[in-house]
C-alpha cells in the first residue's frame, strides 16, 4: 500500500488542470434535460474530445487518451475541481463503452466508440420496460431475426435523454420461447429508424429527460448485435457492475458536493443565520463518507489494476452514494431554510438554487441502477449468502 | 498509488486467524473473562512466538519492524477473535517508549514486548483509566503535561470492572517526580497526541474484525434458525438489516486502511484520518452488535449464547482511546473550522 501518487500522476493532473481551468465554461451550461442545453453540452463535449479529454482511458484509437482508471480517477478530481458541465453522453461512455471494449467485435469497437467518444451520437440506455422495472428479466420487448436483421417490437421506458439521444442499447427477446434471463440479447438500436417513435416524460422537474421508446417491426442490422446471441443478460450485468460500482458516478462529484455542503454551512454561520446544535457534526459527517466513498474506490480501482473485476460489491457502492448523496442534499435544504423551495430563477435564490435541482436528482439515485431495495437483496444473498426462499 | 495489501501482509494475516481461530475460541474468551486478571502470560508468550507484541518493535529490538498498515490486519484477526490480551496497550506503550529522548527505556523493554516477556499500558488523556494496568512491568502516564515512566510498583490501581468482561480498567495514581518524568513539554504532547491516534487506530481495526464476526453469527443463524416453515434468514426484512451493516463496515475499512498509512507515515492530516476510521469502524460494530442481537432473537439476549462477547467488545472498543464525542469533535473542529488539517483525498476544490 502507498497511497501517494506518481510523479506521472501528478504531472497527469497539473495537465489535465491546467487544460480545464483555460477551457471549462465560465458559467452553467443550460440543463442538458432541453434541446438548447443538450446541444450546448454536446458542443462541450466536442471541444473535450478535440483536446482528447473526453475519455481518458479509453485507447487513443477510439478517441481516448490510453490512461488508466488511476488517471481516470485524478481527471475526475480535477473536472468536478473545475466545475465542468455534466456527461451529457455518461450512459454511452461510462457504461456502453466499458461495455463495447469488453464485448464488441473490432468493426463494432471502430463504428462505435470514436463518435461516442466525441458525442457526435448520444447514447440512451433501454433496459426497463412497463412491466420490467426491479424484475428485469420479465423483458417482453422482442428483436426477431430475419435475415440480416432483427425485426424489433414492444416498449421501453425511462430511458434518460431518450427524448433526444441518437442511439438506444438495450435488452430484447431473441428467442420467443424463452423467459426470464434466457434468450435475451444486446442490441444496439439508432433511434431514428422506421418503427421507432420516442415520447418525452417529464420528470419531477417538468424537464423532459427520459422517454418512453416504442418499437413497430423497426429493423436493425444484426451487426448490431452485441456479445453472444441470447446471453444479453451477461453483458448487460457486465455493464451493470460498471454503472453501480466504479464509473457512473466517480468520487469527486460527491466530494464537491460535501465541499460545497461545508461551504454552506460555514456561510450560514457566519451571516448568522440560525443553525440547530447537530447540524456541523452532520455536515462534518456528509465530509466524511463522502471521503469513505473516494477511499472505496480506490481500493477498487487498485484491485481492478491488479487483475480484478467488479463483483456483486458494486451492489455496496449503489447504496452507499446514492444514500449520502440525498443526506447531503437533505442537509443543505435545511440550511437553506425558507429559500430552499426556490427555483434556480428566483431573483432571491442567488446562487443557492442548485441544490434544489441537486436534490431532486438526488431523490432517484436510490431508485435507478437498480433500486436499494435490489441492492440490499444481491448484497443479502450473494453477498452474505442468506437464502433466496 | 496503489491501494492493495501485499502478499506478505495477506500472508501473516491470514496465520494470525488461523491461530486464532484455533486457540482464542469462545470458550476461551469466556475462561478469560471469568479469571482473576484476565490475562494468561503463557499465551502472551504464544502470542509472541507468531509476533503478535513485536509486530511495530523495530527489528534491532527483535521485533518485526513492520508498520501500521501491517498492523491493522493482524488487529481485525484479534477483533475477530475477541482475543483479551494487552496487544494494543503494549503496543502502544512501547511505540511511545521508542519515541522518548532517551533510548534507554526503549533498549530495556522493546526486546521483552518482542520476545513476550513483557507487557506494558499507558494512560492518555482522552481516558481516566488505564487499560490493562495490572498486569503493565511498565506503565507510561501523563500528568501535567508530562509523560513519566513507572514500575507497576509505583503506582496505585483501583479496578473500575467493566461491561465488557475482557476490558480490564483501572484508576492509576502515582507520585511525580523529576525521577518519574520521561518526556515533557511538547516532546510528551507529541507523544501523547501519537499514543491517541496509534490506539484508536487500533481500536478501529480491531471494531472491523468484530463487526465482521458479528455479521458472520447473525447470517449463519438466520439460515438455520426456522420459523413460518423458512430459515429465517430467507425473510426480506432480516437480510435487508444485514445488508445495511455490511456496507457500513466496507466503508469503514476504506478509512481504517487509509488512517493506518497516515499513522505509518506520519501525515499530516493523521489525526482526522484516525478519527474518521475510528467513528466509522465502530458505528460499524455497534451496529452489527445490534442487527446481530436483533436477529438471534432471545437466545442472543442471553449469557450462553457467544454474541454479547462481540456485543460488549464493540461496545468498549467505542469507548476506548476517544469516545464518538471526542472524534466527532475532533472531526468536525477539522472539516468546519480548519483548526486541525484535513484534505480530501485526491480531489482539492478550487482555491484550496
Ligand atoms: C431518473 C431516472 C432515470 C432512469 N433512467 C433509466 C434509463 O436510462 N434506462 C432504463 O432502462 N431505466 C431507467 N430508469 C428506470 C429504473 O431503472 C427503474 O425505475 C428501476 O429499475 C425500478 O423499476 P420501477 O421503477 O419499475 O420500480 P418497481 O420495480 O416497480 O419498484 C417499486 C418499488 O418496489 C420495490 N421492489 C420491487 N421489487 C422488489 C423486491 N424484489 N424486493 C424489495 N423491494 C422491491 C422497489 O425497490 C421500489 O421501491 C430510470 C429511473 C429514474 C428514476
Amino acid at each position: 500500500m502507498d497511497l501517494r501518487y506518481t510523479p506521472e500522476q501528478e504531472a497527469f493532473r497539473k495537465e489535465a488542470r491546467a487544460w480545464l481551468e483555460a477551457n471549462a465554461p465560465a458559467s452553467p451550461l443550460r440543463s442538458f434535460d432541453t434541446r438548447e442545453g443538450f446541444e450546448e453540452h454536446r458542443a462541450w463535449e466536442a471541444r473535450l474530445h478535440e483536446a482528447g479529454w473526453a475519455m481518458v482511458p479509453w485507447p487513443r484509437e477510439y478517441g481516448g487518451r490510453g490512461a488508466d482508471l488511476l488517471e481516470w480517477l485524478v481527471f475526475e478530481e480535477e473536472y468536478y475541481r473545475a466545475g465542468a458541465p455534466g456527461r451529457v453522453n455518461q450512459n454511452g461512455i461510462f457504461l456502453l463503452g466499458p461495455t463495447i471494449m469488453e464485448y464488441g467485435t473490432p468493426e463494432q469497437k471502430a463504428r462505435f466508440l470514436p463518435p461516442m467518444a466525441s458525442s457526435a451520437e448520444v447514447w440512451a440506455q433501454g433496459w426497463s420496460e412497463p412491466n420490467a422495472g426491479s424484475d428485469m428479466a420479465n423483458i417482453q420487448a422482442t428483436a426477431v431475426r430475419d435475415g440480416d436483421d432483427f425485426v424489433i417490437n414492444g416498449q421501453k421506458t425511462w430511458a434518460s435523454r431518450g427524448a433526444f439521444a441518437h442511439w438506444l442499447f438495450g435488452l430484447f427477446r431473441t428467442d420467443p420461447e424463452s423467459s426470464r434471463h434466457h434468450g435475451l440479447s444486446f442490441v444496439l438500436v439508432p433511434l431514428d429508424a422506421p418503427g421507432v417513435s420516442v415520447r418525452p416524460i417529464q420528470k419531477l422537474n417538468g424537464k423532459a429527460a427520459f422517454a418512453e421508446v416504442f418499437f413497430d417491426d423497426a429493423r436493425v442490422s444484426a451487426e448490431n448485435l452485441l456479445g453472444p446471441g441470447g446471453r444479453g443478460w451477461n453483458v448487460a450485468m457486465a455493464t451493470a457492475g460498471f454503472e453501480r460500482g466504479l464509473m457512473l458516478r466517480s468520487p469527486a462529484r460527491f466530494q464537491s458536493t460535501a465541499a460545497r455542503l461545508v461551504g454552506l454551512y460555514r456561510d450560514a454561520v457566519r451571516r448568522g443565520d440560525p443553525v440547530s446544535p447537530g447540524m456541523r457534526e452532520r455536515v462534518a459527517r456528509c465530509w466524511m463518507d463522502a471521503e469513505a466513498y473516494c477511499l472505496n474506490t480506490y481500493q477498487t480501482v487498485s484491485r481492478l489494476l491488479a487483475g480484478g473485476k467488479i463483483g456483486d460489491e458494486a451492489s455496496l457502492n449503489k447504496i452507499f452514494w446514492s444514500e449520502l448523496d440525498v443526506r447531503m442534499h437533505e442537509l443543505a435544504l435545511e440550511l437553506l431554510g425558507p429559500r430552499a423551495e426556490l427555483l434556480p430563477e428566483a431573483p432571491a435564490a442567488g446562487d443557492v438554487g442548485g441544490w434544489l435541482e441537486g436534490y431532486l436528482f438526488a431523490l432517484s439515485g436510490p431508485i435507478y441502477a437498480g433500486t436499494n431495495q435490489i441492492q440490499r437483496n444481491i448484497i443479502a444473498e450473494r453477498i452474505l449468502g442468506l437464502p433466496r426462499k | 498509488m496503489d491501494f492493495t495489501f501485499n502478499e506478505d501482509q495477506l500472508l501473516l494475516q491470514q496465520a494470525t486467524r488461523d491461530f486464532l481461530e484455533g486457540e482464542c475460541t469462545p470458550e476461551w474468551v469466556r475462561a478469560s473473562w471469568e479469571s482473576d486478571t484476565g490475562r494468561d502470560p503463557a499465551f502472551w508468550k504464544r502470542l509472541a512466538e507468531i509476533g503478535v507484541p513485536g509486530l511495530l518493535v523495530p527489528e534491532a529490538h527483535g521485533g518485526l519492524g513492520l508498520d501500521e498498515t501491517d498492523w491493522v490486519l493482524l488487529l481485525e484477526e484479534v477483533g475477530r477473535a475477541a482475543l483479551a490480551e494487552p496487544v494494543v496497550a503494549t503496543a502502544v506503550a512501547a511505540a511511545a517508549l521508542a519515541e522518548l529522548d532517551d533510548p534507554a527505556p526503549a533498549a530495556e523493554w522493546l526486546p521483552r514486548v518482542a520476545a513476550g516477556d513483557a507487557r506494558l499500558a499507558m494512560g492518555h488523556a482522552a481516558s481516566p483509566f488505564v487499560a490493562d494496568a495490572h498486569v503493565a512491568d511498565r506503565l507510561l502516564l501523563p500528568a501535567d503535561g508530562a509523560l513519566h515512566l513507572l514500575p507497576q510498583s509505583a503506582v496505585s490501581l483501583e479496578a473500575q470492572p467493566s461491561n465488557d468482561g475482557s476490558q480490564r480498567l483501572y484508576r492509576a495514581t502515582f507520585a511525580a517526580s523529576s525521577a518519574t518524568r520521561a518526556a515533557d513539554g511538547a516532546r510528551a504532547a507529541a507523544i501523547l497526541d501519537a499514543a491517541l491516534d496509534r490506539g484508536a487506530l487500533a481500536c478501529a481495526a480491531q471494531a472491523l474484525g468484530v463487526a465482521d464476526r458479528l455479521i458472520s453469527l447473525a447470517v449463519e443463524y438466520a439460515g438455520q434458525r426456522q420459523q413460518f416453515g423458512v430459515a429465517i434468514g430467507s425473510f426480506q426484512a432480516v437480510k435487508h438489516m444485514l445488508a445495511d451493516v455490511k456496507v457500513a463496515l466496507e466503508y469503514a475499512r476504506s478509512h481504517v486502511y487509509r488512517a493506518s498509512h497516515s499513522v505509518a507515515r506520519g501525515e499530516r492530516c493523521r489525526a482526522v484520518d484516525v478519527s474518521m476510521a475510528k467513528l466509522a469502524a465502530c458505528e460499524a460494530a455497534t451496529a452489527a452488535a445490534k442487527t446481530s442481537l436483533q436477529v438471534h432473537g432471545a437466545i442472543g439476549y442471553t449469557y450462553e449464547q457467544d454474541v454479547h462477547l462481540w456485543m460488549k467488545r464493540a461496545w468498549s472498543l467505542d469507548l476506548a482511546f476517544g469516545d464518538p464525542v471526542f472524534h466527532r469533535a475532533r472531526l468536525s473542529s477539522a472539516v468546519i473550522d480548519g483548526a486541525l488539517p484535513a484534505e480530501s483525498f485526491g480531489y482539492s476544490p478550487q482555491g484550496a
